[in-house]
């Protein structure tokens, strides 16, 4: 009898283990479709034979991607504006966050601007507006366009500012008596003990720069200036061709679909790069966001 | 003397933080008074001739105005139903799974999407979802004929929101799977010991359990339904699926910068703005009232 329902309960396991598998490895498949039909030759491409597995293997697509010019250039901007965006963001996160984690007593003010940020993050006024301050600026076809408006993550400014608020006090009054000031205090204290929650802010961050391709549409009119994910949105969604750098003749042996899914892929190494750093911290990040008292 | 010093710090340090939030958050704000106005570039703010409410009774007349708020709140409430009901059902029966290694494999392979773009998960999805492509072959097997899923009004809102259930349903139950690990495991083993089978504790034990969590997202996502997902959208559709897929936000777009119908564009954006607001306002309140839910 006990045995019975022991072989049962295992049978659900397996079946459990087997579908979350089934169900994994299918959520995957377009990715290995894509993946496929970059090493894939033309005809079979065009035929639509290319399933999961590449037909006629070749690696002719990457051979023109590491050549192409305009891929390489939007791919330098996308990097830069990862790099400049996320400094600014790392900076700011902190600046802005430690003041907003003190009590009121010690800055007045605090709760003021505290709901200003707040404010400030849900309200989201429409793109036409937003899209005219920049152009106001004169920031149009400016990298900075792509990294001064969204250089304070409010998000990541409360999440970090909760994390702030839960680190002892003891620690401050210890390093209080020995007379550090507030600089001190943030740099001493509380940026090594909140590493963890700087590692996974940081991380949203770059994810969130090297993804988004609308600010690069509507603030660069040169096509020269659009980041990675931008240019390959010209390319394969607007199916603007005309983008593909490098010598026509290629074009002959290449289809359009080969070498766009080639693009796609070569555009999600660096997600890939970071996942496994993704995967260790965004657990631990979104239960940062709690408030605990 | 100290504490003054201490202030000025305090100051120092948030200085920079709000000069940006005014000139990129609350600037804009005043540009939005163009929704009032008959905007012309060339004339600026101050030449363009005001108007009143005219943009807005504009926008309430015209039916396009009307259907895309209509496709808007309908993707977005969908897309939050079965998005919840996938990744609660995914958190369950990934809490039942004892093999670790599996299931630290399934998390892997589900979680990825979440972390890539739509510009890139949009153009896999046209190969995938083209005539000759890997879902029509399947349904072939099944003897179903091919179906051209971004070329049909009555399929394409479905493709959004069954997409988004694809991108977004592993990186969702992470809050669900969360509320599980934090159930006291004597309950499951008292359960036991009482006869309980697997479904009764998932029904006694472990829903329950999760019910805080479930009530959290369901308020929170309150002030979300005016966002049905631009990006995604934007990447898939196509003006077959106008009448179906266009959304406020591709259509703000649309008609405020690609036609150049600033005011327009504005007024539409505006009204957005205020309702969102006031929808977020709501959905913070429920959430604090019956999760204790707050931001800070």
């Amino acid at each position: 009898m006990v045995y019975s329902k022991r072989l049962q309960d295992r049978i659900v396991d397996w079946l459990i283990a087997a579908f979350l598998l089934a169900l994994g490895v299918s959520t995957l498949l377009p990715l290995i479709n894509t993946l496929a039909i970059s090493l894939s030759e033309r005809a079979a491409v065009s035929g639509g034979l290319v399933k999961l597995l590449p037909v006629g293997f070749n690696l002719t697509a990457y051979e023109y991607i590491i050549q192409d010019v305009k891929f390489w250039r939007a791919f330098g901007i996308s990097v830069l504006r990862v790099v400049l965006g996320g400094l600014l963001n790392f900076g700011l996160a902190i600046l802005t966050a430690f003041p907003l984690s003190r009590t009121e007593r010690a800055f007045p003010g605090r709760t003021v601007f505290v709901w200003l940020f707040v404010f400030g993050m849900i309200l989201n006024v429409g793109i036409v507006p937003w899209y005219l301050t920049i152009a106001g600026y004169g920031l149009i076809d400016s990298i900075w366009a792509l990294v001064l408006p969204g250089a304070v993550p409010i998000w990541n400014v409360i999440i970090l500012m909760n994390f702030f608020r839960n680190i002892p006090k003891e620690l401050d009054e210890a390093a209080r008596i020995d007379g550090a000031n507030p600089w001190q205090l943030l740099w001493h204290i509380y940026l090594p003990t909140s590493l963890p929650a700087l590692a996974t802010i940081t991380l949203f961050s770059i994810v969130g720069h090297w993804n988004s391709f609308f600010d690069g549409l509507i603030l660069m009119n040169n096509p020269d200036n659009y980041p990675l994910q931008t240019y390959i949105q010209q390319l394969v969604i607007a199916d603007r061709p005309i983008l593909h750098g490098g010598q026509a003749q290629l074009m002959a042996k290449l289809s359009n679909a080969t070498l766009n899914a080639a693009k796609l892929f070569v555009a999600m190494i660096p997600i890939l790069m970071v996942y496994p750093f993704l995967q260790r911290y965004f657990v631990r990040g979104i239960m940062l966001g709690a408030v605990k008292e | 003397m100290r504490k003054n010093s201490d202030r000025f710090s305090y100051y120092a340090m948030i200085l920079p933080g709000l000069v940006l939030l005014f000139a990129f958050t609350f600037v804009p704000l005043f540009y939005s008074v163009i929704a009032f106005q008959k905007f012309n570039p060339a004339l600026g703010i101050q030449g363009s001739p005001w108007v009143g409410l005219d943009n807005f009774l504009y926008i309430f007349r015209v039916r396009d105005a009307r259907q895309v708020f209509y496709n808007t709140i309908f993707i977005a409430v969908m897309k939050i139903i079965l998005l919840e009901l996938a990744a609660i059902t995914f958190a369950l029966l990934l809490n039942e799974l004892r093999y670790m290694r599996v299931k630290r494999a399934v998390q892997t392979m589900v979680y990825l999407p979440h972390f890539l773009s739509w510009v890139i998960l949009a153009g896999i999805l046209r190969t995938i979802l083209a005539r000759n492509g890997l879902l029509n072959d399947f349904l072939g097997l099944l003897g179903i004929s091919p179906v051209y899923f971004l070329g049909r009004p009555d399929i394409f809102p479905w493709v959004i929101i069954l997409s988004d259930v694809w991108k977004e349903f592993g990186f969702e139950a992470i809050l669900y799977l969360a509320a599980l690990t934090a159930i006291d495991p004597t309950l499951y083993e008292v359960a036991e010991l009482d006869g309980a089978n697997r479904v009764q504790k998932m029904w006694y034990i472990s829903i329950p359990g999760i019910l805080p969590t479930i009530v959290l997202v369901a308020s929170l996502s309150l002030g979300g339904i005016l966002n049905a997902g631009f990006d995604q959208i934007f990447n898939l559709y196509s003006p077959i699926v106008y009448s179906s897929g266009d959304i406020l936000d591709t259509y703000v777009y649309r008609v405020g910068l690609i036609q150049g119908q600033y005011s327009i564009g504005t007024a539409v954006g505006l009204l957005k703005t205020v309702v969102s607001l006031i929808l977020i306002g709501i959905s913070y309140w429920f959430a604090g009232k019956f999760a204790n839910y707050r931001i800070f």
